[in-house]
């Protein structure tokens, strides 16, 4: 007995969400799908001690799920005296056929997150709810991530839902002519989803795990269905970044650079998958500003030691950064760079020049970079200025942490 | 799924040229959408110049010149089509001349019980 409910319990964390976006297109309704979904588990604690563990549990889910639904509408049609839309629903789903319930359950997730990410929804509701409806996350924890009420982010779901319903925003892949430009909006929320575990926006810790993973995932799961060049890009950025995870905070939490890291700390596997999948899609000559930033996290993690690192290839691709993708975050990455390569004067008169265009002055890691360069120039003075000024900007605690610390090192020096 | 196209536009940034262009080819793809099953019923609207604003308040009749609310793009316009989904909806308001110049706004209908 309890060797089904601790089977059920692994199957409900890795699979759940398969079974309920097979559900949502099988039904097309999140709601009714979601609690056919719970349904169908609940049958599975009842049934598999009893019957055995069916041989596809997956399959045995969603076909149990689609029962349970119409069980589901027929309760609501009689209560509702047979409403004449649930009745339209109640038919179209009895028939839907077997063969079509038995089709890739994978393709279902991948096409729940275009749903999710179609145009026609706000952007600010695709993230939300993409990792509401695609990954499974409660409310609670979205509305943490995101540093707002669960009620706000429970509107904000409910609105992308109802626009999906109403509107009829079909579930389905978008088709091989749409594909490059319905793939961009799936690609960023894939990345600010990994940027929020990454990075969480504020608060007391950097990381959250849970989101960077979550977003491994959705991309290996669009790489299978979809190995275009900037899957492969996007992938191996966040796999570069994640092999840096364990090196990249001390134990208080605080932030160590990457020229500071303990190189041996880097996880090698991920760094190895990251790399071939870089090369792979350089090789494509159709890859974006995703490979290319992943190629620059490559470049990084060839390098054993930071004084090792090969700064004019960097720069290199810095530049064929700006001309695909110019803007001001990538010019200052690339100052940073110019300064490591050649002198630290030539980095500070680029990021001097960014501001005085007025550009990033709210950015706290242009004035951070811009102390940093006065110091080592020995221009302590105004070094302290910029570090004020970054630390007025800087929202984290252990960002706010690390440039206390640059501030006394100026007071020393 | 039947969907309202509304054609939003500014109406002086047409010659007469191009307004005649765009019927022929608004109409051009009705008959196409027709054939296909798709058309409901379409119409270009006279200027906003000719329209009125109806209001009943407290029983009293408010009859006023003009549109509800004065903005940059007038409705010159509509079509209601019944297509499968968003996306199909999607296409064919890409395809309709005043999509390059002005705005189409998509407008799923409600359906009412039978």
């Amino acid at each position: 007995m309890e060797i089904f409910a601790k089977q059920i319990e692994e199957l409900y964390l890795s699979d759940s969400r398969k079974v309920f976006a097979t559900l949502v297109r099988l039904l097309g309704d999140f709601d009714l799908a979601e609690e056919a979904m719970h349904e169908a588990f609940a049958s599975a604690m009842e049934q598999w001690p009893k019957h055995g563990t069916p041989e596809n549990p997956v399959a045995w889910l969603v076909s149990t799920g689609r029962f349970k639904a119409v069980d589901m509408l027929r309760r609501r049609v009689r209560l509702n005296n047979l409403q004449p839309e649930i009745a339209r629903r109640l038919a179209a789903i009895e028939t839907v056929n077997e063969s079509q319930a038995k089709q890739d359950v994978k393709d279902d997730r991948l096409r729940l997150i275009f749903t999710c990410c179609h145009p026609a929804i706000d952007p600010r509701v695709q993230v939300p709810l993409t990792l509401r409806e695609v990954c499974g996350l409660t409310t609670e924890e979205i509305a943490r991530a995101f540093l707002t009420t669960p009620s706000t982010m429970a509107q904000r779901i409910v609105r992308g839902k109802s626009k999906i319903r109403d509107a009829k925003i079909p579930y389905s892949l978008p088709s091989l002519a749409d594909l490059p430009t319905r793939l961009d909006p799936v690609l960023a929320v894939i990345y600010l989803v990994f940027n929020e575990g990454y990075s969480a926006s504020s608060g007391e810790y950097v990381t959250r795990v849970d989101l960077t993973e979550e977003a491994i995932r959705l991309a290996r799961l669009l790489m299978e269905l979809l190995p275009a060049p900037e899957v492969m890009g996007l992938l191996a950025l966040m796999l570069l970044h994640e092999s840096r995870r364990n090196a990249r905070l001390n134990f208080e939490g605080d932030i160590i650079l990457l020229e500071d890291q303990d190189r041996d700390r880097w996880n090698q596997r991920l760094i190895a998958e990251g790399k071939t999948l870089v090369e792979q899609s350089l090789r494509s000559r159709r890859f974006g500003v995703y490979t290319i930033q992943a190629a620059i996290s490559a470049v990084h993690a060839e390098a054993k030691h930071a004084s090792e690192t090969d700064w004019a290839q960097i720069v290199a691709l810095y530049d064929i950064l700006l001309r695909v993708d110019a803007s001001p975050v990538v010019e200052l990455n690339r100052a940073v760079a110019i300064a490591m390569r050649d002198n630290v004067s030539a980095g500070l008169a680029i990021i001097d020049e960014i501001l005085c265009r007025g550009d990033l002055q709210d950015y706290y890691l242009a004035h951070s970079a811009r102390g940093e360069f006065l110091r080592r120039l020995g221009q302590h003075q105004l070094a302290q200025r910029a570090f004020e000024q970054a630390l007025a900007l800087a929202k984290q605690q252990p960002e706010q942490r690390f440039l206390r610390k640059k501030l006394s090192l100026c007071e020393y020096g | 799924m039947k969907y309202m196209l509304l054609i939003y536009g500014s109406e002086n940034s047409w010659t007469e040229d191009e307004r005649m262009t765009c019927m022929l080819e608004s109409m051009r793809i009705c008959d196409e959408l027709d054939k296909e099953g798709k058309w409901i019923a379409s119409s270009p609207l006279h200027s906003v110049t000719t329209a009125t604003s109806v209001r009943v308040r407290d029983g009293q009749h408010q009859i006023t010149d003009g549109p509800f609310a004065e903005t940059t793009e007038q409705l010159g316009g509509y079509y209601i089509i019944d297509v499968d989904h968003l996306d199909d909806a999607i296409k064919i308001a890409a395809r309709l001349p005043p999509a390059k110049k002005g705005t189409v706004e998509i407008r799923p209908l409600f359906p009412l019980p039978e």
